[in-house]
């Protein structure tokens, strides 16, 4: 059990903000935490693993890693840490990465069979692929058997294949190990497979906590089919203004009307729903 | 012009080579400290550390023989309880070159730290790491072009210093007459055919020495990105 009160001043780019984390873990959970950027996700898992300061309490198992003015350095908390850039030793061999963190051969070669490393061992980290780096990362991560696997979005800079396969290879070691961890993610799909519970971050504060599918659901109300996308651009055909929305890895047109253009700015995230399997954004159609 | 007396080139370079590793062990510290802090003190340490690039090595060699002679606190120390003379003095020397040559050693040490991925250095310390081990077994083997940087450019800057070793160290032949002022000595007294020969020994020295940086850089940024 990971027991959190933390709070602390952030500068983000909309001036100060308060990060005030009030949080219990079930050891052995995998908890997704979701939110926009600047909310403090990154921040709330670099105060996990010590390697910045808050005010509050951590207590993990019992053991107190943050207490008051007292504060255990990241080097005696047991945190396995995925970065979003990988972040290997670069003069280290993959077999070297792995045990400059424990000396334990066997450990090392169980978790390079896992994730189908083998071959790559003796490789260094500037020959292999953004994907190969990740799990040698993720291979780390785990090589000190640590109390709380701590992962930044650790996939984001993978293609979707690739992040597929990664993908298998956390969830393949969190069976494995049963390690107790966070992950941040913007990718539904990601979060749905992985994690058994959502924390949603916003300014600073949880504003949701669920289990993946309640809180990856965006339909709501009479709307039964309706997906979040990002306004790229409208333009004016003859009499019409289009729409171009941008929904996951697919491009749409949604015709608008003029008062719709005057409220929408490309770059924006917009709903496209149906209605009684009319598209539209908004109920007042013209001409 | 009979045979060459190489005696104050060995001089130039036994002054360097020790120049350069007192130097490394005291900057090496300081440098990876300069990366990493968030002090209020850094730009102050900076600005003290650079001070021997725009000294005027007059103005550096006048309060180092100041500093080191009996009449200071410190000359008179090493003087009465070691009894090493630092004026006019070989340990003289080697005191005035760290001090002269030290901002060539922190600086390309710290532009090496500071250039590394943040994240590496905190997974070392993730690892269970102190802060020396992953200053030696991390931070320092990824900085090697840096690193080289700082020891070649050190020593090539003793070797190459005049005014300093001049006013501190005078011109006793074995003892302080290092190859610069070996040349201006013969500059001096019109020994034009010696003098030509001392310089062209230097320069290419000197340019082996660059040539040779510059071509260990490039085989390995080669060898970094070939196989990916």
């Amino acid at each position: 059990m990971i027991e959190i009160s933390l709070r602390k001043e952030l500068l983000g780019s909309g001036g100060t903000m308060e990060l005030a984390v009030e949080l219990r873990i079930e050891s052995g959970s995998f908890v997704a935490i979701a939110g926009e950027s600047g909310s403090g996700k990154t921040t709330l898992l670099r105060i996990l693993a010590g390697l910045e300061r808050a005010e509050g309490r951590i207590v993990v198992d019992g053991a107190p890693w943050m207490e008051g003015r007292r504060s255990l350095p990241p080097r005696k908390r047991r945190i396995g840490f995925v970065f979003q850039d990988y972040a290997l030793f670069e003069n280290m061999t993959v077999r070297e990465n792995l045990l400059f963190v424990r000396p334990d051969r066997a450990l090392a070669e169980r978790l390079m069979a896992l994730c189908s490393l083998e071959a790559l061992a003796e490789r260094y980290p500037a020959t292999l692929s953004g994907g190969q780096q990740q799990r040698v990362a993720l291979c780390r991560a785990l090589m000190g058997e640590p109390k709380l696997l701590l992962m930044d979005e650790p996939l984001s800079a993978l293609d979707p294949a690739m992040r597929r396969r990664l993908q298998e290879d956390i969830a393949r070691l969190h069976r494995e190990f049963g390690t107790t961890t966070l992950m941040v993610s913007h990718d539904p799909a990601e979060i749905y497979r992985l994690a058994d519970r959502v924390l949603t971050l916003e300014q600073g504060r949880i504003v949701g906590d669920a289990a993946p599918l309640e809180s990856l659901l965006e339909t709501a109300g009479s709307q039964k089919f309706s997906f979040r996308g990002e306004l790229l651009e409208i333009v004016r055909r003859d009499v019409l203004h289009v729409a171009v929305v941008a929904i996951g890895q697919q491009i749409v047109e949604v015709v608008l009307d003029r008062r719709e253009v005057e409220r929408l700015q490309p770059g924006e995230t917009v709903l496209v729903s149906t209605k009684a399997f009319a598209p539209v954004l908004s109920p007042e159609p013209s001409r | 012009m009979s045979g060459i007396d190489w005696t104050p080139f060995l001089l130039s370079f036994k002054l360097a080579g020790v120049t350069t590793l007192i130097l490394f062990v005291l900057a090496l510290p300081l440098a990876w400290w300069l990366a990493r802090t968030r002090s209020r003190a850094k730009p102050l340490v900076e600005a003290v550390t650079a001070l021997p690039i725009v000294l005027p090595p007059s103005v550096l060699g006048f309060y180092l023989l100041w500093g080191l002679s009996a009449q200071s606190p410190l000359g008179a120390f090493f003087e009465e309880t070691l009894g090493v003379k630092l004026v006019f003095s070989f340990p003289g020397l080697v005191v005035a070159s760290c001090l002269y040559s030290f901002p060539f050693m922190v600086q390309p040490l710290q532009s090496g730290f500071e250039s590394l991925n943040r994240h590496m250095i905190e997974a070392a310390w993730l690892a269970g790491k102190s802060s020396w081990q992953t200053l030696w077994r991390v931070a320092l083997p990824n900085i090697k072009p840096a690193l080289l940087t700082a020891l070649i450019v050190t020593f090539a800057h003793t070797v190459g210093e005049f005014g300093v070793v001049l006013m501190v160290g005078g011109s006793i032949p074995g003892e302080t007459r290092v190859a610069s002022v070996a040349i201006y000595e013969y500059v001096e007294t019109m020994e034009y055919g010696r003098a030509h020969l001392y310089s062209a020994i230097m320069l290419g020295m000197s340019f082996a020495v660059l040539l040779g940086v510059a071509l260990f850089n490039r085989s390995r940024s080669r060898n970094r990105g070939g196989d990916r």
